[in-house]
């Protein structure tokens, strides 16, 4: 069973769900290289090839920002030395690997949480609300991982770096990017934070994060999520969404304060280390999938715990 | 500009699946259906476009069971101007046998733009969009959040990425898969309704658009995710912070 592992890098820094793909790699098989394509990209390489269980990192030189519509044939051209082509879900897995999939004529399988055999794994449908057992009958299989449902792999002494360079093919109709806004922020990324501070429609208003939850946040050195309610109320950034068409996360703490508990919602969020819920409702739905819930008005209970910390 | 938008018959957001009873699949049986949400900002999308004189027509396409006429409906009844029902009968489709059909439908129509929704919200697979762009060999735009048509062979598209937006000039044709940030899609009202039933329907099968459909996997079977175990109920903010003390590590 041989793999290749596509490597996820943003600004210079290598996206640390990519560590979490490698132990899922190696539940698969033992032969992994791993392929990183961009520009500059000497350092995320060298890390990557220190990633335990990578036997070859292939350092693809491309533009800066190369399109999904020109990367995905660079990857079909590898892939046919290689049995599974395996990604962490992200923005890079989503925009090219259905593209190599379809190029390859077989199906994706996206966002596994769990790898049974070589060709059996587990996959959230429905919101999370079924766990779905499939086995693929294609002789090559693109999958991705959900980077939560697997642990971080460990360092080893670094794997032989093969640099090649790349040709983007100019005729092929490809977007090209014009700009990205990324909020600077102090604090750690939500898909990698031990501690999430999530916060609902309650809190009524953005000043409501910045007054009640930057601050505990700031004490627990916890990344901020939000509920979609929020982030349509304009509360918090879409990027703070937590959820079925937001990001999920299973940080050791996850504080849910002002949220009700829907059910896509929870998709985002159930599989976290501890949940705490604070809501005024006590037959708010988020309780029955909370460790600690405390009933009570945030806009008191907030400040409280923060003051306490 | 034409646009084919490609609708999906899903059991309706707000209910909650049950499992057959031998665990072989969802019993979607008695359920609620609905237009897939990102659907409905894709139809959005695409009707505002022609509102603003931008778009000339908008064809719907699902590909589906029989019932997926009601889907179609909706989008008629939404704005759009014909529809196109690609009969799959009962079986269940996978993600590349649908990019394959829609393909079929694509290069028959031959529209500019091809709008999708982000990600069907049964299978939550997020791959049908980028998957017939490829077939298509057209470029693409996942997640869009914000759709501007700069000239009539440009778009330039703002969509969601991990951590933030991202900003990407897309020439046509082309994808784009819709954000439930896009748009608010529109409440259909009974007289839309009414007009929608004037609207065609085309229904075509996957073997009159020249597609055998094969298995690339097979469904073992489902489950619901293990429970949490119950929690408890803590009466004081004090009480809250040495629970955590004691059980994890990450309190100051
Ligand atoms: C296709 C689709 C996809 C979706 N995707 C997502 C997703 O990814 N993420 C997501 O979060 N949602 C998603 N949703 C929306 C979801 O269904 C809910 O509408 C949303 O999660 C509700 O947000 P909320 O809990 O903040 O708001 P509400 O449901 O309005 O809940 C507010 C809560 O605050 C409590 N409260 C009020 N005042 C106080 C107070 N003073 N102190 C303490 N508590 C108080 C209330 O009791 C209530 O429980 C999606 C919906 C659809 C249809
Ligand atoms: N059976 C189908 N009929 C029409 N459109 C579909 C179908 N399946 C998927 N799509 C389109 O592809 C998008 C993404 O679906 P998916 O990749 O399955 O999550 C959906 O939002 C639809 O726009």
């Amino acid at each position: 069973m041989k793999i290749l592992l596509v490597a996820e890098h943003h600004q210079g820094q290598l996206r640390p769900a990519t560590r979490h793909a490698v132990t899922a790699a190696r539940q698969l098989g033992e032969q992994i290289d791993a392929v990183i394509a961009g520009a500059d990209l000497s350092a995320v390489a060298a890390e990557l090839a220190t990633l335990a269980g990578i036997n070859r990192v292939l350092q693809l030189d491309t533009a800066a920002q190369i399109s999904p519509e020109q990367l995905a044939p660079a990857l079909v051209n590898l892939a046919a030395d290689y049995d599974v082509i395996l990604a962490a879900a992200g923005t890079l897995s989503r925009d090219v690997l259905p593209r190599v999939a379809a190029l390859l004529d077989v199906n994706m399988l996206p966002d596994l949480i769990r790898i049974e055999s070589a060709d059996t794994f587990v996959r959230p449908t429905y919101a999370g609300n079924v766990q779905a057992r499939v086995q693929s009958l294609d002789a090559r299989r693109v999958l991705s991982i959900r980077a939560p449902a697997f642990a971080a792999t460990g360092t080893q002494a670094a794997a032989p770096i093969e640099t090649r360079s790349f040709a983007a093919d100019a005729s092929q109709p490809h977007s090209s990017w014009l700009a990205e806004v990324q909020p600077h922020s102090d604090r750690p990324e939500l898909t990698n934070a031990r501690v999430v501070v999530s916060g609902g429609r309650a809190l009524g208003s953005a000043e409501g994060f910045d007054t009640l939850l930057h601050p505990l946040a700031s004490k627990l050195n916890a990344a901020i999520g939000a509920s979609r309610a929020a982030v349509d109320e304009g509360f918090a950034p879409n990027e703070a969404q937590v959820g079925q068409t937001g990001v999920v996360v299973a940080p050791e703490l996850y504080i849910a304060i002002g949220i009700s508990g829907a059910v896509q919602h929870l998709a985002g969020m159930k599989d976290s280390g501890i949940v705490v819920a604070i809501n005024s409702d006590p037959d708010a739905p988020i309780f029955q999938h909370a460790d600690y819930s405390l009933v009570g008005d945030l806009f008191s209970v907030v400040p409280e715990l923060t003051a306490r910390l | 500009m034409k646009i084919l938008v490609a609708v999906k018959r899903v059991v309706d957001a707000n209910v909650k699946v049950r499992l057959k009873a031998d665990g072989s699949d969802v019993d979607v049986g008695a359920a609620k259906m609905s237009m897939n949400p990102f659907d409905e900002n894709a139809v959005e999308a695409a009707v505002r476009l022609k509102e603003a004189g931008q778009a000339s027509e908008i064809v719907a396409v699902s590909v589906g069971p029989a019932g997926a006429q009601d889907t179609l409906r909706h989008a008629l009844a939404m704005g759009a101007d014909r529809a196109i029902l690609i009969d799959s009968g009962d079986v269940a489709i996978d993600a590349l046998s649908s990019a394959k059909l829609l393909r079929q439908v694509a290069e028959r129509e031959q529209p500019q733009l091809i709008l999708l929704g982000k990600q069907a919200i049964d299978e939550d697979a997020a791959v049908v969009g980028p998957m017939l762009a490829a077939l298509l060999n057209r470029p693409q735009a996942v997640a869009a959040s914000q759709i501007t048509v700069e000239s009539a062979d440009t778009l330039t598209v703002v969509r969601e990425i991990e951590g933030g937006q991202q900003t990407v000039r897309v020439p046509l044709p082309a994808v784009v898969t819709a954000d439930l940030r896009l748009n608010e899609p529109r409440y259909v009202k009974l007289p839309n309704l009414m007009q929608a039933r004037k609207k065609p329907i085309e229904t075509l099968t996957p073997e009159a658009l020249g597609v055998t459909l094969s298995a690339h996997h097979r469904l073992l079977g489902v489950n619901e995710p293990p429970a949490r175990a119950a929690g408890q109920r803590v009466n004081s903010v004090e009480e809250l912070i040495n629970r955590l003390r004691a059980d994890t590590r990450v309190l100051p």
